[in-house]
């Protein structure tokens, strides 16, 4: 266990720029204060799940938060990283620039790689100015009518800036020019939410906070193509990214929630559960697995860092 | 350095053919001269090869073969799209295989409720664009060389255009891609769901310089066209303020849809070229765009229009209309034919600078103009500090190349030293292949190495292009510490 708490701060942040380095250890609530300060913004609304969360912790886990089907990804936000690879060597990859294609683009490739294959010491994000105005309306619906209407927006240039669906409930988040998002509401209809109701609400999907997350059942998330049709298991569902995520807390088999996300055309992850034996990750196709064994050699030949953490065979 | 030039060997050239002749149509081979000549370049024409054998393959089975073929003849193969590049990527050998994906023409699919399109490596980007426009939809990423550079290309350099500083570049438009690893080997990576198990191989994959896989299939997203767009043209009398306008309209919360900035000799040609409009008296001239709801833009171009002017723009003009939005922006899309027509040759650079360099960088440009008695007007995507000097020169003239090349050099290590980088978007290739010594230390070179045998063992895909090797970067260091001259300048550096 290698505490990385120890090596924080904020290297460099010039706002017109819209570049921020901070080195890994920096929390990321004190990254985000600051880029409040100057209006700006993670755009990929990262969850913390926890006040420790840190910002190297936050690109090696690769997760995004309501924001990611509109604006994108944490590794859409990378731009450079300085890591310690499983020999020891200190390494730089990207930069602090918005356009670089000079050499592999190792730096996006490691957001997402659970400290498998380097340790991030330094990593420079793209920030975006906070939107001048949001709103958020709820919307009665069934889960067909809703994954329909979030489809349909999809298609038309609508500020849309995350969608949550749960137990007959759609909400939606507008975000964007003044104008815009007026517009936008008055097209998609629907009750506004309190402004202060509306940031707990988003938070608590983020944080998996909210209610629908309670409770003894393995969490699972099926990432699948927003048009997917509805999935059946047994269970709670709640539903984001447009329709692209689809949570559940279900007891059902490991081996029947993945062939319900390989059927709609994606993965299963099983994100919370007492029992992760099974392995959390969908596995992998025997060409793509040579590849990850192949890849992990390149950066951690002995094989020491978090070994296990994401397949167990490396 | 370390390599020799390959020559093309007669003997070998007809087992090779044989070999693929045994599968591949005729017409899907090329080996006599007129006919492998036009494949030369590509949109560096400063390098040039003849391949040893044009292929072009039709089904992705015929790939597949020719990779399986030229590996077990231990044959290099270098992948080619349209040959827009402008680092020597698609540069034949003449002991290799160049393999032609133009044939790959399809639109597999387009699914517009599901805003993706399923498309064969050899579509053209604005093709992307078209099919998908009677939708309302469109692919974003809009390299100049749209009209020409296929999505295989865009993939292989991870291509950027003027409105990628709100859209993204190729990375952030691809969803999935198939292809073949040089054995062979058949690779999906990505997916039509927003994430994929396992690391990030999509990320590896795009901007690899077609050095890691031949790409057959790519699925992009598409997005839904913006109701309107109007573009701000304003006009600087100093190079400095109008860096200093664009950091002011970022620092104002404004992501703009594109974000361009010309210097006079540029504005000019441009001018002289397509007759956009253009403050030919202007120090630089910005064009600034908004897109969204009419409202949206209305709102945004008011803000626009405010800072500029605070920011010392001495004339503002706003685009009235869509067919003066598209003649504003035509000069700036035809910035390289139109200073191609004002000298015999440009060369094009394409360093990423922090946009508060950008006086630093120009004054610097400045001075190398006078060094070497060259011409470099520049073209800048300011927004994300993508800087384009076309230096300006006749290939006729050796001595004249050699001064070009070193003035080139000079800029990228300029780009680096200010904490940029040698290539915002079109690729180490041939061309910043010493500058990738500068940019990169021996152990990131030996990383990306690694990376490379991890997909190519043998080392047979695309080889000598994107990432030098130690030996070269150890001569390259002791030529520069001479003074950047170069031996041979006439060979082209493999
Ligand atoms: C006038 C002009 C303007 C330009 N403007 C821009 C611009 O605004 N932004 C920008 O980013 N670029 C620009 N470019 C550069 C160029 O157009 C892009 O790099 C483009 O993506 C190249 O596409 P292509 O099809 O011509 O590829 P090629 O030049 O044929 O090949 C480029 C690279 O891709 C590889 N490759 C091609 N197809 C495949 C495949 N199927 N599988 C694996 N590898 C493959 C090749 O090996 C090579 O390394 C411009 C070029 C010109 C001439």
């Amino acid at each position: 266990m290698l505490d990385t708490r120890g090596h924080a701060g904020v290297v460099a942040y010039e706002p017109s720029e819209l570049v921020v380095t901070a080195r890994c250890g920096t929390p990321l609530a004190e990254l985000e204060r600051l880029l409040v300060e100057h209006g700006q913004m993670l755009a990929f609304e990262p969850p913390h799940f926890g006040p420790g969360a840190t910002v190297g912790g936050c690109v090696a886990a690769g997760l995004s938060g309501p924001r990611r089907a509109s604006t994108g990804a944490v590794r859409d936000f990378v731009l450079g990283v300085r890591v310690l690879d499983g020999r020891g060597r200190e390494l730089s990859f990207g930069g602090r620039v918005m356009k670089n294609v000079a050499g592999y683009d190792v730096a996006r490739f490691l957001a997402g790689s659970m400290g498998t294959l380097a340790l991030l010491l330094e990593v420079s994000l793209k920030v975006l100015p906070r939107p001048p105005a949001e709103r958020s309306l709820r919307l009665e619906m069934d889960e067909t009518s809703a994954l329909e209407a979030m489809n349909r927006w999809g298609c038309e240039p609508l500020p849309i800036s995350a969608t949550a669906w749960a137990a007959g409930v759609l909400t939606v988040r507008l975000s964007g020019a003044q104008a815009a998002v007026r517009a936008a509401a008055a097209k998609i209809g629907g009750e506004p939410l309190a402004e202060d109701e509306a940031r707990r609400f988003w938070e608590a999907v983020r944080e998996q906070t909210d209610p629908f997350f309670s409770g003894d059942a393995p969490l699972w998330r099926l990432s699948v193509p927003s048009v997917a049709s509805p999935i059946a298991l047994a269970g709670r569902q709640l539903i984001e990214w447009g329709g692209a995520l689809r949570w559940w807390k279900t007891a059902a088999p490991a081996a029947e929630v993945r062939a319900a996300a390989a059927k709609a055309g994606g993965h299963a992850t099983l994100f919370r559960a007492a029992e992760k034996s099974g392995g959390a990750f969908a596995p992998l196709s025997p060409e793509l697995e040579k590849l990850h064994r192949a890849l992990k050699k390149v950066f951690d030949p002995a094989g020491i860092l978090g070994p296990g953490r994401m397949y167990p065979e490396f | 350095m370390g390599e020799a030039v390959p020559r093309l060997d007669a003997a070998r050239q007809r087992e090779v053919v044989r070999a693929l002749r045994a599968f591949l149509p005729e017409r899907a081979l090329l080996w006599r001269e007129e006919d492998t000549r036009p494949y030369e370049c590509d949109g560096l024409t400063a390098y040039r090869a003849l391949p040893m054998v044009v292929a072009l393959p039709e089904t992705e089975a015929q790939v597949e073969r020719i990779l399986r073929t030229c590996s077990a003849m231990q044959v290099p193969v270098v992948p080619r799209g349209a040959g827009t590049g402008l680092s020597g990527g698609a540069l034949p050998r003449p002991d290799a295989v160049l393999l032609s994906m133009a044939k790959f023409m399809r639109i597999r699919r387009l699914d517009p409720k599901a805003r993706i399109a399923v498309v064969e490596p050899g579509v053209r980007n604005l093709a992307i664009s078209e099919a998908a426009a009677s939708w309302g939809l469109y692919y974003a990423p809009d390299p100049s060389s749209q009209i020409a550079c296929t999505i295989g290309g865009n993939v292989a350099e991870n291509s950027g255009g003027v409105h990628c500083l709100k859209y993204g570049l190729t990375v952030h438009n691809v969803l999935a891609l198939r292809g073949f690893t040089m054995a062979g080997e058949p690779i999906a990576l990505g997916s039509e769901a927003l994430d994929s198990p396992g690391y990030d191989l999509l990320a590896l994959a795009i901007g690899s310089e077609g050095l890691l896989v031949v790409v057959t299939e790519v699925t992009v997203k598409l997005l839904p066209k913006p109701q309107a767009a109007r573009v701000v043209m304003a006009s600087f009398d100093d190079v400095e303020k109008a860096g200093e306008a664009v950091a002011a309209v970022i620092a104002a919360g404004i992501v703009p849809a594109g974000l361009e900035m010309m210097d006079r000799p540029a504005t000019r040609a441009a001018e002289d070229f397509v007759h956009a409009g253009y403050d030919t008296e202007a120090a630089a001239i910005l064009l600034c765009e908004a897109d969204g709801t009419p409202e949206e833009v209305e709102e945004e171009i008011a803000r626009i229009e405010a800072v500029l002017k605070g920011a010392g723009a001495t004339r503002l003009t706003v685009s009235r209309d869509e067919a003066e939005r598209l003649r504003f922006w035509s000069g700036r899309k035809a910035a390289f034919p139109a200073v191609g027509r004002i000298s015999p040759d440009y060369y094009c650079m394409d360093g990423t600078i922090p946009r508060k360099k950008l006086g630093e960088v120009l004054r610097f440009i400045g001075e190398l103009e006078k060094k070497y008695g060259l011409r470099c007007p520049n073209v800048f995507h300011a927004g994300d500090g993508n800087l384009h000097p076309l230096i300006l020169y006749d290939a006729n003239d050796p001595e004249e190349l050699r001064r070009t090349e070193q003035f080139a050099a000079e800029v990228l290590e300029k780009c680096v030293e200010v904490g940029g980088t040698i290539t915002g978007e079109h690729g180490v290739g041939v061309e910043k292949i010493d500058q990738m010594c500068v940019q990169f230390g021996a152990e990131e070179l030996e990383t990306f190495h690694a990376i490379k045998r991890a997909f190519d063992p043998q080392g047979l895909l695309n080889p000598g292009k994107a990432v030098p090797t130690l030996a070269r970067c150890a001569e390259y260091g002791r030529m520069h510490v001479r003074g950047g001259a170069l031996p041979h300048p006439e060979l082209p550096r493999f």
